[in-house]
């Protein structure tokens, strides 16, 4: 018996030991899955989970053999990376590409399909680059886009606009006056779900790429923290905690929760006037306040720019979009290379998402979003990506985990204002 | 037939179970705490790496802080009150059984339910104290909400055992003291009180380790938040470990607690008293 074959189930054992000191929650997934058959991995979705499942009936129809299992975000995250490297490891598994992919990259665990994009050469031409570049990796490809197209947008009460007689800011300056007019009507100008620290980061993201341009925060994710120095973070840092400072985001930001909904239904019920989310508010909305979207008061902009900013004001940031990638040492490694060129531009599947209300990957949509069931806002960003000079994944998400999940502390601690911008860069360029 | 003591082999399911699932799991933490480990390749040896980075780590020392406030102050809380509704409920006043059961209600709730439930009643724009302090998130009330919560989820508990354990006071201690004149309160603190001793031990234990290791709770209320106002020592490893993937330096963090938590459940027994436990009863 090799060392490494008894020292990972032993470590396995010593993960299981924390998992019990800190919880005891956690049910095991359908195991058993077929030889020979491939198995997905992929983040739990009532809607999308469908589509996924119908084009691995078609891909079973065509002879191949595939399982599709689903998880909840924290637990999904946490499952593929015990299961890497382990004879339980997918086939064929659900990432946010970046550098969440890179960290499996890095350790030898994912395929390069380079090559197999390269022999299909339609299936390659099916999508955007810019968004297949997400999973691409010193010059090489790690992942194929399979679910919709995601930047953050600022959305905004239209009604609540309509009535203090003011238009949607274009520039940051437009944005701190209305900071003011909403204010003094008791409306809180930006509703910010600012108990989980992702909704403060779209800030952070969008006010430092509009101020000095994408190439500050490549420069940190490709050269290190060190790269958190550059004096533009701080005076982008100085220009959000204006906004902060001024009340944009009222007093109670620190316990309103994205996930049950304070901050949507702030928007909703005419008690906030915007909010920064990604493409999924339109979708949350329609579930949760149908009338508040039929009766056409939610609008949509992008992201205002800043005067003088180094960034171009088509810029993007969110998710690019969802991959499949395949583990390295799969056992249906030609199988996997099958399905990510065969299945995920087909137009079944293509409609299908599409019918779903999400913004396929894909070129040449345009007149297949008019038949969408919200084709006024799904051409709106199908053109916002088509027309994007840069497409920047979420910092979380384009960060290794332990760096990412130290910034995001930091920065719900700077959104409190126990933090300063020079404290804030201290802390991020120190780890 | 002198021995029918069970021979050693029946301790062997459990000693195994426990040197399976309590011991070697220990073993191995205290070995991935001298590794870097991001649970992808294998763990490197970084020698005292992560202990030197533990004693470095201001979140960390605040996080211990944290917890050591959250352990005396719902200590502090719980104790009176558990005390005086379990000494009120052995009674036989005629409300009391309609009474206790709906004090114990919340025994009946999950963690998770008891945790969602406030966090929506705390809910600044849409819960039931909107106008009123921002009780999840001001970052100096925090941390006392939390202590709140997990009293309501606990008093019960606690409640109960004393209850049982003034049920077991013998009433002819009470009928003495009755005799010689003494008041309600005088027999509460010279009967009911010393004859709880050990109730109060026990029920001090399982609070102190337990909001030593609290941890279900708090991730569902606060997460930590806001900032790192509620981050506890529990929840700076399951952060570390968890959502940062540094298993190495949360298990340097797991064997504090591991080490914290006994070296305080055996002070409160040194204290007490605990181990030489006798019968407070008449006649001892």
């Amino acid at each position: 018996m090799s060392r490494r074959s008894w020292v990972r189930p032993l470590l396995a054992m010593g993960l299981v030991a924390v998992t019990a000191v800190v919880s005891a929650c956690g049910t095991s997934g359908p195991g058993e899955s077929n030889a020979g058959s491939l198995k997905i991995w992929a983040l739990e979705d009532p809607v999308l989970n469908k589509i996924e499942q119908k084009s691995i009936d078609s891909f079973k129809a065509s002879g191949g053999n595939a399982s599709l299992e689903t998880f909840g975000n924290d637990p999904y995250k946490q499952r593929l990376r015990v299961a890497m490297g382990s004879p339980q490891a997918p086939d064929l598994f659900f990432n946010w590409g970046g550098g969440n992919l890179k960290e499996y990259v890095d350790a030898g665990k994912v395929a390069d399909l380079t090559s197999v994009l390269e022999e299909n050469k339609a299936a390659k031409d099916a999508f955007i680059p810019s968004v297949l570049d997400g999973a691409k990796l010193d010059g090489k490809y790690y992942g194929v886009p399979m679910r919709g197209m995601q930047p953050v947008l600022l959305f905004f009460n239209k009604k609540v606009f309509k009535d203090a007689g003011v238009e949607p800011p274009t520039t940051w300056d437009q944005l701190l006056t209305l900071v003011d007019t909403f204010k003094a009507k008791n409306i809180t100008p930006i509703a910010l779900a600012g108990s989980q620290a992702w909704t403060e980061l779209m800030w952070a993201e969008y006010v430092l790429d509009r101020f000095a341009g994408h190439e500050v925060f490549k420069n940190i994710r490709d050269n290190g923290p060190a790269g958190w120095k550059d004096p533009a973070v701080v005076q982008a840092m100085a220009k959000l905690k204006e906004l902060i400072d001024r009340g944009g985001f009222g007093q109670s930001f620190a316990s309103v929760a994205y996930d049950a909904g304070g901050a949507s239904t702030l928007l909703a019920q005419d008690k906030a006037a915007m909010h920064l989310m990604g493409t999924w508010e339109y979708t949350n909305q329609l579930d949760q306040s149908p009338d508040f979207v039929k009766q056409g008061n939610l609008g949509w902009v992008a992201f205002p720019s800043i005067p003088g900013g180094k960034g171009d004001p088509s810029n993007l940031v969110g998710n690019v979009s969802n991959f499949y990638s395949a583990t390295a040492d799969s056992k249906s490694l030609d199988a996997a290379k099958k399905f990510v060129t065969t299945t995920l531009h087909e137009d079944s599947y293509v409609d299908a998402l599409i019918e779903a209300g999400d913004v396929p990957p894909v070129v040449g949509a345009e007149e297949k979003l008019k038949k969408s069931p919200n084709p006024e806002y799904a051409s709106f960003i199908y053109e916002l990506v088509l027309d994007t000079k840069n497409f920047q994944l979420s910092w979380d998400q384009d960060l290794p985990a332990d760096d990412a999940t130290f910034m995001l502390t930091q920065l719900q601690e700077f959104f409190l204002g126990k933090v300063s911008p020079q404290q804030f860069v201290d802390a991020v360029a120190a780890r | 037939m002198s021995s029918q003591r069970p021979s050693a082999w029946y301790a062997v399911p459990a000693f195994g179970f426990f040197a399976l699932f309590a011991a070697l799991p220990m073993l191995l933490v205290i070995y991935l705490s001298f590794t870097a480990w991001d649970s992808l390749g294998t763990p490197q040896l970084n020698g005292g790496e992560n202990w030197a980075r533990l004693l470095d780590d201001a979140e960390a020392r605040a996080s211990v802080w944290r917890t050591l406030v959250l352990m005396v102050v719902s200590w502090l809380v719980q104790t009176p009150i558990a005390l005086l509704i379990g000494v009120w409920a052995a009674g036989k006043q005629r409300s009391r059984a309609v009474l206790s059961s709906i004090f114990f209600l919340p025994l009946l709730l999950s963690t998770t339910a008891i945790a969602l439930l406030w966090n929506a009643l705390m809910e600044p724009n849409f819960g039931a104290f909107v106008g009123g302090p921002l009780f999840l998130g001001d970052p100096d009330i925090a941390l006392y909400t939390v202590v709140l919560v997990i009293s309501w989820q606990f008093i019960p508990f606690h409640t109960l055992l004393y209850q049982g354990a003034a049920r077991a006071v013998p009433p002819s201690l009470y009928e003495a003291a009755t005799i010689d004149g003494a008041s309600r309160v005088g027999k509460f603190r010279h009967i009911t009180l010393p004859q709880l001793r050990y109730t109060i031990v026990t029920s001090s234990v399982l609070m102190l380790v337990g909001s030593l290791t609290t941890f279900d709770t708090v991730l569902i209320l606060t997460g930590g938040g806001p900032g790192t106002a509620t981050r506890i020592l529990p929840l700076h490893m399951y952060i570390t470990g968890f959502k940062g993937f540094e298993m190495g330096y949360a298990s340097a963090i797991a064997v504090v607690l591991v080490v914290l938590g006994t070296a305080l459940s055996l002070a409160v027994m040194r204290w007490s008293g605990f181990r030489s436990m006798s019968s407070q009863q008449e006649g001892s």
